[in-house]
C-alpha cells in the first residue's frame, strides 16, 4: 500500500500525539465527573434516596464515558506500543490498583441498588467513593512521575527494564511533586463532578455539591500554581540533543537526550502554549465563580475547559517528551521515535476520522435524550434507575 | 512446574481471561436475544413480549457489566505483564484493539445505558433500535479481538524491522480478512448464542416445573430453542472451518489436538479415543474412524497431513534457518548506517524463521552458540502438551453435537408438537445450563494451549514476551485478582439467582389483562389451553 505516504509519517506523528491528548481530554471531560460524582457521593449526598439521585445522574452515561478510557488504553497500544509497554509493566502495581478501582466502580453502579438492604447499600457506597477518588488521584501521580521522569532503560533488543525496587514500584511514585500532581488531578475532577451534579440534581444535593465543589476549584487552582512554581525551579527537564530524526524508525535508542535546563524553556520556544495554561487557571475560577453563583450549564462548560487547559500544558509543556527516563536518558521515549509505523498510523488515522464524528454524534444523542435533572420522584418511582 | 515470571504471568493471564470469557458468550447471544423480543414486542404490540425484553433485559444487565468490568484488565494485561509482546507485536496488534473500542465498544456501552434508561424517554421503534446498536456493538467487539486473536494464531500481513526491533505491518487488509481470524469470529460468535439459548431455555424450562411464568417461560422457549439451533448447527460447522485452516496454518496444533504422532498416508483416520503418551510419542487404545481425519482437515482423499514428528523435524530445520537471520540481524544493528543490500538480503531471506531462533534463548544468551542439543532441546519445545488437548478438543466437540440434539428436541416440541414438554426434558434443559460455558472454555484453551509455545505463532515464544517484573509482584497481582474475582463471582451469581426467581415484575398488570382478553388465541392446537400444567 502506498495511500498511506499521502502523509508523511512526521506529520502522522503529531496528529497522533494530538490525537492521544484529545483521547485523555475527552475521558477527563466524561469520564471525569463520574469519578468526581463517586468521590463526592458520601460528602454530598447523605440519604439513601439522595444518593441514589447522585449515582444516577450519571447512571446512563457512565458506561459509555468509561470507553474514552479503554480506547484510551487501545489507542496507546496502537500508536504509540513502547509507551504502552514502558509504562503499563512499569507501573504495574499502581495499574493494578486503578484496575481494580475501575473495575470495582461498574459493578457498584449496576449491583447497588439491586438489594434494599442498608449495609450492602453502604458497601456499595464506599466502592463507589474508592472507584472514583483512587483512580483520580492516582492519574495525577502518574502525570507527575512523567513530568519527573521514570527509572527505566532500553535494551538493545528494547526490552524494558524499570530499575525500581519492589518497593520502587509503588511507593517510589509517590514523590512529593507526584502527590501534589495527583492532588491537582483529585481536586479537578471534584470540582468537575460538583459542576455535573449542580446542573443534573436539586435541592441539597446541588447546595452541597456546590460548596464541595468551591472548595475543590480553590484547592485544584492553589496545586496548579504551585505545580507551575515547583516545574520551574525544583524540577529538571529534558532536552534532545544532536540531529533530530523526525520520520525515522520508532528506535528511541537511535536519538540522543540528556538532562537539563528546565521543561518550562519550553514557553520560551513556543510561546503560544501560554494558552494552555491560561485557560487552566481562568477556566477553574469562571467555574468556582459559576458555582458560587449558582449557574448550571456554564459553569460545567468553563470546568471543562479548565481540564482541557491543564491536561493540554503537560503535553505542551513536555513536548516532544512522552516519557523520560533518569537513569538513561537516551532510552526516553519521544514523538519522534516511539510511535508505531507509518502505515500503522495512516490506517488508524482513517478508523479515526471514521468513527469519531460518528461517536461524538450519537454520544451527543444519547445526552440530549437524557437532559433534563434527575428528581427524587425519579428514583423513587417505578422504572430502570439505579 | 517452577513458578517462576513466565509462568505465573501465563497463569494470570489464563485466569483472567477465561473469567473475563464467562460473561462474554452470554453477553454476544443474549444482546440479541433480547433485541429478537423486543422486536416481536413492536411488531404485534402485544404487552408480554415487552415483558419478556425486560425480564431477559435485567439478566442481561447483571452479566454485561462483569463481561465490561474483566474486559478492561485484558486491555491492560498486555502492557502490565506483556510488555515485550506489546512492543514487538503492538504495530499490529494493538490496531484492532483500538479499533474494537473506535466501533464496537463506544456503541455498545453508550447505548446500553439508554437501553435501561430510555424506556420512558423513547418511543418503540426507537427503543428497538437502541437493542439492536447494543447487540450490533457486542458481536463487532467479538469480531475485532478475534482478528487480534487470529493474528497471534496466524500472523499475516506483517514483517519484521530490524531496526526497531519489531514486527510491522504490511497490510491492514491481510490482518483483517486473515482466514483464521474470519474462521474463529463466526465459530466464536455462534458459541456464545448457543450459550445465551442454552441459558434462556434451561431458566424457562424451570419456570415451566414450577408452573410459573408459564406464557413467558412457552414463548421464551420458542425463541431460544429456534435461535439456539440454528446456533449450535453453525458452530459446528464453522468449528470445522477452523480445523480446516488449522491443517495449513497451525499444523502442529492440529497434529497435537488429534495425537498424530507420525505422519499417516493420505487420508488419514480419525482417532475417536485413545490414550495418549507423550514420552513414548503413541496413543494407546486408540479407536480409529478410517479416512474421517484427512476428509475434515484436507477436504481431499490425496492431501497428507503431517505428524508431529515429522514437523517437529521441520522446528529443527527452521530453527537453523532462524539462526542465519539472527546472525544478519546481529551484523544489521552493529553496522547501522551502513547496511549492505547483500545483508538485508541475507536476513529478509531468513527473517521468517527468526521467530525459531529466539527458541534458544531460553538454553543460552547467545543463539548462535547453540549446540546441536540444545537446537533438539528447543525443536522439542515446539511440541504443545498433546494429552490435555486431545482431550478438551474432544469434549468441546461432543458437547457441540449434544446441543444441536437438546435445540433441536426443544424446537420440535415446541413449534409442532403444542408446546408441551415432558417433565424429565425440562430437567435436562435445568441441568445442562453450565454446559456451554464449559464448551467455550475448553475451546480457548484448545486455541491458547495448543499455541504453546508461542504467544504469535512461529513468531515471538511465550518465554520472551514477559515484562520485567519480580515473582511477588506478581504473586501480589495474582492473589488480588482470586480474592476480587472471587468475591464478585459469587455476588454475580447471587444476583442472578436471586432475579431469577424472582420473575418478571415489571408490566405484570398490563400483561394479565392482555392474557384475559386474548385467551382464545393462546389456545395450543391440541386444544388445551395454555395454562394447562405443562408436563401434560
Amino acid at each position: 500500500m502506498i495511500l498511506h505516504e499521502l502523509i508523511d509519517f512526521e506529520i502522522l506523528r503529531v496528529i497522533w500525539w494530538a490525537l492521544l491528548g484529545v483521547l485523555l481530554i475527552g475521558f477527563a471531560l466524561t469520564d471525569g465527573f463520574d469519578m468526581g460524582v463517586g468521590a463526592l457521593l458520601p460528602f454530598v449526598a447523605r440519604t439513601d434516596t439522595e444518593r441514589r439521585v447522585a449515582i444516577n445522574t450519571v447512571g446512563p452515561v457512565w458506561e459509555g464515558n468509561q470507553v474514552w478510557f479503554i480506547l484510551g488504553g487501545g489507542a496507546i497500544f496502537a500508536a504509540w506500543p513502547p509507551l504502552y509497554a514502558v509504562s503499563f509493566s512499569g507501573f504495574y502495581l499502581a495499574m493494578f490498583a486503578v484496575l481494580a478501582a475501575l473495575i470495582l466502580r461498574p459493578v457498584a453502579f449496576k449491583y447497588r441498588s439491586k438489594r434494599a438492604d442498608a449495609r450492602w447499600r453502604r458497601g456499595w457506597d464506599w466502592a463507589l467513593f474508592v472507584g472514583g477518588a483512587v483512580p483520580a488521584l492516582l492519574f495525577g501521580v502518574a502525570v507527575g512521575n512523567v513530568l519527573l521522569g521514570v527509572p527505566f532503560y532500553l535494551t538493545e533488543d528494547l526490552f524494558s527494564v524499570y530499575d525500581g525496587s519492589f518497593y520502587g514500584k509503588f511507593l517510589g511514585l509517590l514523590r512529593p511533586f507526584a502527590l501534589l500532581a495527583g492532588v491537582v488531578s483529585l481536586a479537578m475532577l471534584l470540582m468537575h463532578g460538583a459542576a455535573w451534579l449542580s446542573l443534573k440534581a436539586e435541592g441539597a444535593v446541588a447546595a452541597r455539591a456546590r460548596r464541595y465543589g468551591t472548595v475543590a476549584g480553590l484547592v485544584a487552582l492553589a496545586g496548579y500554581a504551585a505545580a507551575g512554581v515547583w516545574l520551574a525551579f525544583g524540577v529538571e527537564g529534558y532536552r534532545m540533543v544532536g540531529e533530530v530524526v523526525r520520520d525515522g524508525p520508532s528506535n528511541p535508542l537511535f536519538s540522543e537526550v540528556e538532562r537539563g535546563g528546565s521543561w518550562l524553556a519550553a514557553y520560551a520556544e513556543r510561546p503560544w502554549i501560554v494558552v494552555a495554561p491560561v485557560m487552566g487557571f481562568l477556566g477553574i475560577l469562571l467555574a468556582v465563580a459559576g458555582l458560587r453563583a449558582g449557574r448550571e450549564v456554564s459553569t460545567l462548560l468553563w470546568s471543562k475547559m479548565a481540564i482541557t487547559g491543564i491536561i493540554a500544558s503537560v503535553g505542551l509543556t513536555m513536548f516532544p517528551f512522552i516519557l523520560p527516563s533518569t537513569v538513561n536518558p537516551s532510552s526516553s521515549l519521544t514523538v519522534w521515535d516511539s510511535s508505531s509505523s507509518h502505515l500503522t498510523l495512516f490506517v488508524m488515522l482513517v478508523a479515526t476520522a471514521i468513527f469519531m464524528p460518528l461517536i461524538l454524534a450519537y454520544t451527543a444523542w444519547v445526552y440530549k435524550v437524557l437532559w433534563g435533572k434527575v428528581t427524587e420522584e425519579d428514583v423513587t418511582g417505578p422504572g430502570h434507575s439505579y | 512446574m517452577e513458578l517462576d515470571v513466565v509462568e505465573l504471568s501465563r497463569l494470570q493471564f489464563a485466569a483472567t481471561a477465561m473469567f473475563h470469557f464467562l460473561f462474554v458468550p452470554l453477553t454476544l447471544g443474549l444482546s440479541i436475544i433480547v433485541a429478537i423480543m423486543e422486536t416481536v414486542y413492536v411488531m404485534t404490540n402485544r404487552p408480554i413480549w415487552r415483558q419478556m425484553t425486560k425480564f431477559w433485559g435485567t439478566l442481561f444487565g447483571i452479566n454485561f457489566v462483569l463481561g465490561v468490568a474483566t474486559g478492561i484488565t485484558m486491555e491492560f494485561q498486555f502492557g502490565m505483564n506483556w510488555s515485550y509482546y506489546s512492543h514487538y507485536v503492538g504495530d499490529i496488534f494493538g490496531a484492532p484493539l483500538a479499533v474494537e473500542g473506535l466501533m464496537a465498544f463506544f456503541l455498545e456501552a453508550t447505548f446500553v445505558g439508554l437501553f435501561f434508561f430510555g424506556w420512558d424517554k423513547l418511543s418503540k421503534v426507537q427503543h428497538m433500535v437502541v437493542a439492536w446498536l447494543v447487540a450490533l456493538g457486542s458481536n463487532f467487539s467479538a469480531l475485532w479481538i478475534l482478528i487480534a486473536n487470529g493474528w497471534m494464531q496466524n500472523p499475516v500481513g506483517a514483517a519484521f524491522n530490524p531496526e526497531t526491533m519489531r514486527m510491522e505491518m504490511t497490510s491492514f487488509f491481510d490482518v483483517v480478512f486473515n482466514e483464521v481470524a474470519q474462521a474463529k469470529f463466526v465459530h466464536t460468535v455462534s458459541a456464545g448464542y448457543v450459550t445465551a439459548a442454552v441459558f434462556v431455555l434451561g431458566v424457562s424450562a424451570w419456570y415451566l416445573l414450577k408452573g410459573r411464568h408459564v406464557e413467558l417461560a412457552r414463548r421464551s422457549i420458542t425463541v431460544a430453542a429456534s435461535f439456539g439451533l440454528a446456533a449450535a448447527l453453525s458452530v459446528v460447522v464453522l468449528g470445522d472451518e477452523s480445523g480446516y485452516s488449522a491443517t495449513h496454518t497451525q499444523k502442529m496444533k492440529l497434529a497435537a489436538m488429534e495425537a498424530m504422532w507420525e505422519t499417516h498416508e493420505a487420508p488419514a483416520p480419525f482417532t475417536a479415543v485413545g490414550l495418549p503418551d507423550q514420552e513414548a510419542r503413541e496413543t494407546h487404545y486408540k479407536v480409529e474412524i478410517p479416512w474421517a481425519m484427512g476428509l475434515i482437515g484436507t477436504r481431499s482423499l490425496t492431501h497428507e497431513i503431517p505428524g508431529i514428528n515429522e514437523l517437529e523435524a521441520e522446528s529443527a530445520d527452521r530453527i537453523r534457518e532462524g539462526l542465519i537471520a539472527y546472525d544478519a540481524l546481529m551484523e544489521i544493528r552493529e553496522n547501522r548506517g551502513a547496511v549492505t543490500p547483500e545483508l538485508r538480503e541475507r536476513f529478509e531471506a531468513h527473517s521468517d524463521d527468526l521467530g525459531y531462533a529466539f527458541l534458544l534463548k531460553q538454553y543460552v544468551e547467545d543463539p548462535r552458540e547453540a549446540t546441536d542439543a540444545q537446537i533438539a532441546m528447543a525443536a522439542e519445545d515446539t511440541i504443545p502438551g498433546v494429552a490435555p488437548l486431545f482431550w478438551a478438543f474432544r469434549g468441546m466437540v461432543a458437547l457441540g453435537f449434544a446441543f444441536i440434539g437438546v435445540m433441536a428436541y426443544f424446537f420440535v416440541q415446541a413449534n409442532f408438537r403444542g408446546m408441551r414438554f415432558p417433565r424429565p426434558a425440562l430437567w435436562l434443559a435445568v441441568a445442562i445450563i453450565p454446559t456451554p460455558w464449559i464448551a467455550a472454555e475448553l475451546g480457548w484453551f484448545v486455541a491458547e494451549y495448543g499455541r504453546q509455545p508461542w504467544t504469535v505463532d512461529g513468531v515471538l515464544p511465550t518465554a520472551l514476551s514477559v515484562s520485567h517484573l519480580s515473582v511477588q509482584d506478581l504473586l501480589i497481582t495474582l492473589a488480588g485478582f482470586v480474592l476480587f474475582y472471587s468475591v464478585l463471582f459469587v455476588i454475580e451469581m447471587a444476583l442472578m439467582v436471586k432475579y431469577i426467581r424472582r420473575g418478571p415484575v415489571e408490566d405484570v398488570e398490563e400483561t394479565e389483562k392482555w392474557m384475559e382478553r386474548h385467551t382464545h388465541r393462546l389456545r395450543t392446537h391440541d386444544g388445551k389451553g395454555p395454562f394447562a400444567t405443562p408436563a401434560e
